[in-house]
């Protein structure tokens, strides 16, 4: 299978970049690691005019701490994830998440601004960044915007992004102490998408969780915050029972669609697990 | 339809062509360069039976633009042997029957020898891990790991031997 036609486009600077998208609108397509936009193309599910491959253009790839924040440029590949000890050592959330996307020889080109710019509901970092409350900067010819996490998924596919706008960064915020984070992914086999994922952030002072994020992966057309499960941890005591409570909460808000991974209320029962199993990771996380 | 130059190392030669911007990176590997030794086998970013290196990392070379590998160095199955004489890896994939009908293997040693050149001395479940990316329909896959143990030791011993 090859794909439709296009015209191709490598320009070297952000710049450059951000003139062709302008002059191509909706017809042009930013190629990243091109591991979900390549095999959207070769089903014809995607037929872009123009390719605009962004893998020439040097300083978009990076991982480092500033003012506070966890920075990652766009084209960071994955697997500069799994092999970066500040995001091993600090970032737990993160670091689970990185190991169980897709498998080692599409971690080397799957990068993290593609995984979230194609605001896909069944992609793992989403729902992680949701959880971390992480910001994307977003730059277009009117120059760069900060665009937080929680506006940024507003559709099946669709992201908050304007056609002529370029993802240059996430940055996360680095957590407080007694901080802790996990992402829980069940799937079928490596290299599967998941049948429900949860990733949690939470802080803790003593027994009482005194800030919580949850957020869930492929359970629902667009990626999204377990709000009522939220509600029913943060300012809690945590115990056993309260952690059934915002599973069963994170269970029932979700709006999975039955498939090959499962009917419905399957993958309710299995967020409803996961967010429990979630929770009692990052807990012993934070401490 | 756009047509570019590609330029790119492949096993060490430098090869210039005139190509197709859809063309991937597979296709050009096979068929303009008519090194066959990179299988096709989902054809849908699954079975890495088309795993090749670019610039020493493991890719899977049906889910490249042949122009995205411009200016970068692929290595293939068929650049795996020196001077005629088997890699300690195609040497374990014999001696421990690590293939049977041999659709995978290419990719497989691909794989293993990214895997090896990062962790000389990888456990069982390393070599499981680094393989996961890959996949067979024979063997059952405990042959496979055999064979990267193998490879390991015998790529260790010949380093000691060097020091
Ligand atoms: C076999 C297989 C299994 C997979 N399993 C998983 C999995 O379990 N979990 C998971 O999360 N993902 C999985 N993926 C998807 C993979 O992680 C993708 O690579 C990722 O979703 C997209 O990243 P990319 O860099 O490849 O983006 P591309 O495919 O290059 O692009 C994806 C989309 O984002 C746009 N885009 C990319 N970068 C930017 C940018 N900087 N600015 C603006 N727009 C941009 C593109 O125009 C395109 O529309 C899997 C992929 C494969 C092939
Ligand atoms: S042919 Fe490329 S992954 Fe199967
Ligand atoms: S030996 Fe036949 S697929 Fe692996």
């Amino acid at each position: 299978m090859i794909t439709g036609q296009f015209t191709y486009f490598a320009p070297t600077t952000i710049e450059e970049a951000i003139q062709l998208l302008d002059e191509h609108g909706f017809e042009a397509k930013i190629l990243a690691g091109g591991q979900s936009l390549i095999p959207a193309m070769r089903f014809r599910l995607s037929q872009p005019g123009v390719i605009i491959d962004i893998n020439g253009i040097d300083g978009l790839s990076g991982i480092r701490e500033e003012d506070g924040n966890l920075v990652i440029g766009a084209l960071t590949r994955e697997s500069m994830l799994e092999g970066s000890h500040l995001v091993q050592s600090r970032y737990p959330l993160l670091a689970d998440a990185a190991t169980v996307i897709a498998d080692p020889v599409v971690r080397n080109m799957a990068t993290v601004g593609g995984n979230i710019a194609h605001a896909d509901p069944a992609n793992d970092h989403p729902a992680v960044m949701l959880a971390y409350n992480a910001e994307v900067t977003a730059v277009g010819p009117n120059g760069a915007r900060t665009i937080a996490i929680d506006d940024f998924f507003v559709d099946f596919f669709e992201n908050a992004m304007e056609d002529n706008e370029i993802l240059t960064e996430i940055r996360i915020p680095t957590p407080a102490s007694n901080s802790g984070g996990a992402y829980i992914k069940l799937e079928r086999k490596v290299g599967d998408y998941a049948i429900s994922a949860v990733a949690v952030q939470l802080t803790m002072n003593g027994d009482t969780c005194i800030a919580a994020r949850i957020a869930l992966t492929n359970v629902n057309p667009v990626p999204m915050r377990a709000e009522n499960a939220e509600r029913a941890l943060v300012g809690m005591t945590v115990t056993d029972d309260v952690i059934e409570t915002v599973g069963e909460e994170a269970g029932a808000e979700c709006d999975p669609s039955p498939d090959l991974r499962g009917s419905i209320d399957y993958k309710r029962d299995i967020t409803r697990v996961l967010t429990k199993r979630a929770i009692n990771l990052a807990i012993e996380r934070a401490h | 339809m756009s047509k570019h130059t590609v330029t790119m190392t492949v096993n060490g030669t430098k090869y210039t062509r005139e190509i197709e911007s859809r063309l991937l990176l597979v296709h050009f590997i096979r068929e303009d360069l008519e090194l066959t030794g990179t299988h096709i086998g989902c054809d849908t970013t699954n079975c890495g039976a088309c795993t090749v290196l670019m610039d020493g990392f493991t890719v899977k070379s049906c889910t490249v633009f042949a122009m995205t590998a411009n200016g970068k160095s692929i290595e293939t199955i068929e650049g795996v042997a020196q001077n005629g004489a088997l890699h300690p890896l195609q040497e374990g994939f014999w001696e421990k029957h690590g293939l049977q009908c041999g659709y995978c293997t290419p990719g497989m040693i691909m794989s293993a020898k990214h895997l090896l050149s990062n962790n000389p001395n990888p456990t069982e479940d390393e070599i499981r891990w680094g393989l996961s990316g890959n996949l067979c329909r024979c063997t059952g896959y405990n042959k496979i790991v055999e064979a990267v143990q193998y490879a390991a030791e015998k790529m260790s011993a010949e380093q000691e031997q060097d020091a």
